[in-house]
């Protein structure tokens, strides 16, 4: 065991790479369950959205281009969830399951003929001056662009949740679709917009992994990260600045225990491997044993199907 | 334009006939997928659904069919129970592999002992294994109310890491060369879960399918439970005051789906897989999901729907060799089935009404 040989600096500035993804993916659905619609499906639109922003950055060259594909594809496949919940009054933990396992198959398929190759390179993004800055420049003003986009995406969310009109829209027809409803809002397309920009996080967030962090394609390769960053809205209370703090704890685990196995710590690897979805659980506990405080955060109407009958 | 009413009570008729209308629809939208990777839609669409049954090499299929399909009704009866309650296990796949690894060790444990004891001790391990790993969520969501469908899911990731442990290290084969993976069942007799029909490919798995389908029938339909579960699920509150206790609904719910899981992963890793290896799991668990739903979580239903899948599977395994079509089509096929029978679905609970209705 030699753990000299991990560099904290290193350890700090992969945590931001480790995290973006689950921020992304779980940004994307907070907004959808504010809105209140649960989406269990961020598995399914994480991987295709990997899978799209692969296949078309290979073939244009362009990483940038990729990411633009990989929120479309996020988005569209959330579309079908939407129209089946919201059109057709589906069950939605059932439909999130069914897109899951959907987009698991879809991705293996279109993924088929890009196993092994290598991704275009997203260039780091060197802020001037304050990327200079000894050690906290290199921790945190030295990543792609990528990074810095989910963090004002989250400031981006706050300030349309708190500040604005459409954004008490939205909490109103989380909180209750019947009273949004007889006010005049339209509750099914605020909903279905709420879903598509979940969806198109989900893909940001896959594509980010497939792209950036890994960056290859293999099959299944998000790996559960979509069901973590559902479990990271639940731990933030359903608040966009503690989705930050919960997707950079996880990530901190996740880089901790990857280091942790380079270093050949007497720990089996497949125990280390395990520490994130344990820690989830763990939270998840911690979070629901406070059931007052549990049931202030969530949207009254999450989950629930709304059907106007006048 | 077109408008949805609410029916009064979920059609009868509609019940029996949107699985089947689901089935024709994944056919129709296979069809144009397989059409646009280039192959015959209609000879893809006959070697997955028709060829395994009625072909010319289906005395070889018929009997795989049982085979696959024993897992999947095994799992999805379990899991029926719990959705039927709103009781969301969809950690089937991780009890399973917990099951598999303790119904498979203390089958190891007692090489080479033969005794006609060790396999019936090897199912009740395996059935205590998927049981216990079932009452996590189970028992966090009494005590804490934490949510089960991400706890019983994190928990298949945990399990496939202590799967990837333990097929490395403590069950590995000692004569297996350093090879990861458990010594193979068929050189030990009496763990071995072998055919007991070879030709229908019945093996004790397929026993415990059938078994389990007509318990769970008359546990839904004559006993007090059965009643207590299907209250609960139509209205929580009504079911309150019928006198449910929820705690118990959900121990006896996720304990017996995980209990049946791990019976099916122990019976899979014996039988048809062969040994505990990192991956002897192929999905089951979240197959049966599919197979549950597409049963509409009745038992009957589920039987029947469980060899339909089992049928994509072989019927796909066919189709790969003979047609080269992709295995990643065949799994989104199967969650395309979902998503159709999700869809029709309206029908049962809602009548579609043309034009505008009169303002109320």
């Amino acid at each position: 065991m030699d753990l000299s040989s991990i560099n904290p600096l290193i350890l700090l500035a992969s945590i931001m790479v480790a995290s973006t993804p689950i921020l992304l993916a779980a940004i994307g659905e907070m907004v959808c369950e504010k809105s209140g619609v649960l989406n269990l499906g961020v598995e399914g639109m994480m991987i295709t959205g990997a899978v799209c922003g692969f296949v078309v950055a290979v073939e244009t060259g362009s990483p940038a281009i990729g990411f633009v594909a990989a929120a479309l594809g996020g988005a569209v496949l959330s579309l079908l969830f939407g129209i089946l919940t919201q059109y057709l009054l589906s069950n939605q933990v059932a439909t999130g399951l069914a897109l899951t396992l959907f987009g698991l198959g879809l991705s293996a398929l279109i993924g088929q003929g890009y196993v092994g190759i290598k991704a275009p390179v997203t260039a780091d993004v060197n802020i001037p001056l304050l990327s200079d800055i000894p050690v906290i420049g290199r921790i945190v003003f030295q990543h792609d662009l990528m990074v810095y986009f989910s963090i004002a995406l989250i400031a981006g969310v706050w300030a349309f949740l708190k500040f604005t009109r459409a954004g008490l829209v939205l909490r109103a027809v989380g909180e209750s679709h019947d009273a949004a409803h007889a006010l005049g809002y339209q509750v099914v397309l605020i909903r279905l917009l709420a879903i598509m920009f979940g969806g198109a996080c989900a893909g940001l967030g896959g594509a980010y992994v497939s792209l950036i962090r890994v960056p290859q394609w293999t099959e299944g390769m998000t790996a559960g990260a979509g069901w973590i960053a559902l479990a990271i809205v639940v731990f933030a209370s359903w608040r966009p600045w503690r989705v930050l703090i919960g997707a950079y704890l996880f990530g901190g685990v996740t880089v901790l225990q990857l280091n942790l196995q380079a270093a050949g710590v007497a720990i089996p690897v497949e125990y280390l491997s395990m520490s994130p979805y344990l820690i989830t659980i763990l939270v998840l506990v911690i979070m629901s044993a406070n059931r007052s405080r549990a049931a202030l955060g969530a949207p009254a109407a999450l989950g629930r199907v709304f059907h106007a009958s006048h | 334009m077109l408008t949805l009413e609410k029916r009064p009570s979920p059609s009868r008729m509609w019940t029996l006939l949107t699985p089947p209308l689901a089935v024709v629809l994944t056919m129709i939208a296979g069809g144009i997928l397989f059409a646009f990777l280039g192959k015959n839609p209609v000879e893809s669409i006959r070697t997955i659904f028709w060829d395994p049954v009625f072909g010319e090499f289906a005395f070889y299929y018929r009997g795989q069919l049982l085979v696959k399909a024993a897992p999947l009704i095994l799992i999805a009866i379990g899991l029926s129970l719990g959705f039927r309650a709103g009781i969301w296990n969809i950690g089937a796949e991780g009890q399973y592999i917990v099951g598999a690894i303790c119904g498979a060790g203390i089958g190891l444990a007692f090489y080479p002992t033969e005794n006609p004891l060790i396999f019936p001790l090897m199912i009740f391990a395996g059935a205590l294994g998927g049981w216990a790993w079932a009452m996590i969520p189970a028992t966090l969501k009494v005590m804490f109310g934490t949510n089960e469908i991400l706890v019983s899911l994190m928990l298949v990731y945990v399990a496939e890491s202590m799967l990837a442990s333990v097929s490395s290290s403590l069950l590995r084969n000692p004569e297996g060369m350093g090879f990861p993976g458990s010594r193979n069942f068929k050189d030990f007799p009496a763990a071995h879960n072998d055919y007991l029909i070879e030709s229908a490919g019945i093996h004790w798995g397929v026993v415990a399918a059938f078994i389990a389908v007509i318990f769970a029938y008359v546990l839904l339909s004559r006993h007090i439970l059965g009643f207590q579960i299907r209250v609960t699920g139509q209205s929580p509150r009504a079911a309150r005051f019928a006198g449910v206790n929820p705690s118990r609904l959900i121990l006896f719910c996720l304990g017996t789906s995980g209990a049946l899981a791990g019976m099916a992963g122990m019976f899979e890793v014996t039988g048809p897989a062969g040994q505990i290896s990192i991956d002897f799991n192929s999905g089951y668990g979240f197959t049966a999901i599919i197979v549950a739903f597409l049963g509409r979580l009745h038992p009957v239903g589920i039987l029947l729907a469980g060899l339909l899948m089992a049928l994509t599977y072989i019927g796909g395994e066919a189709a790969q060799s003979t047609l080269g079509l992709p295995a990643a089509a065949i799994q989104l096929l199967q969650g395309m089935l979902l998503f159709f029978l999700l869809a029709v679905d309206v029908l049962t609970n809602f009548r579609i009404r043309f034009g505008k209705t009169e303002a109320a």
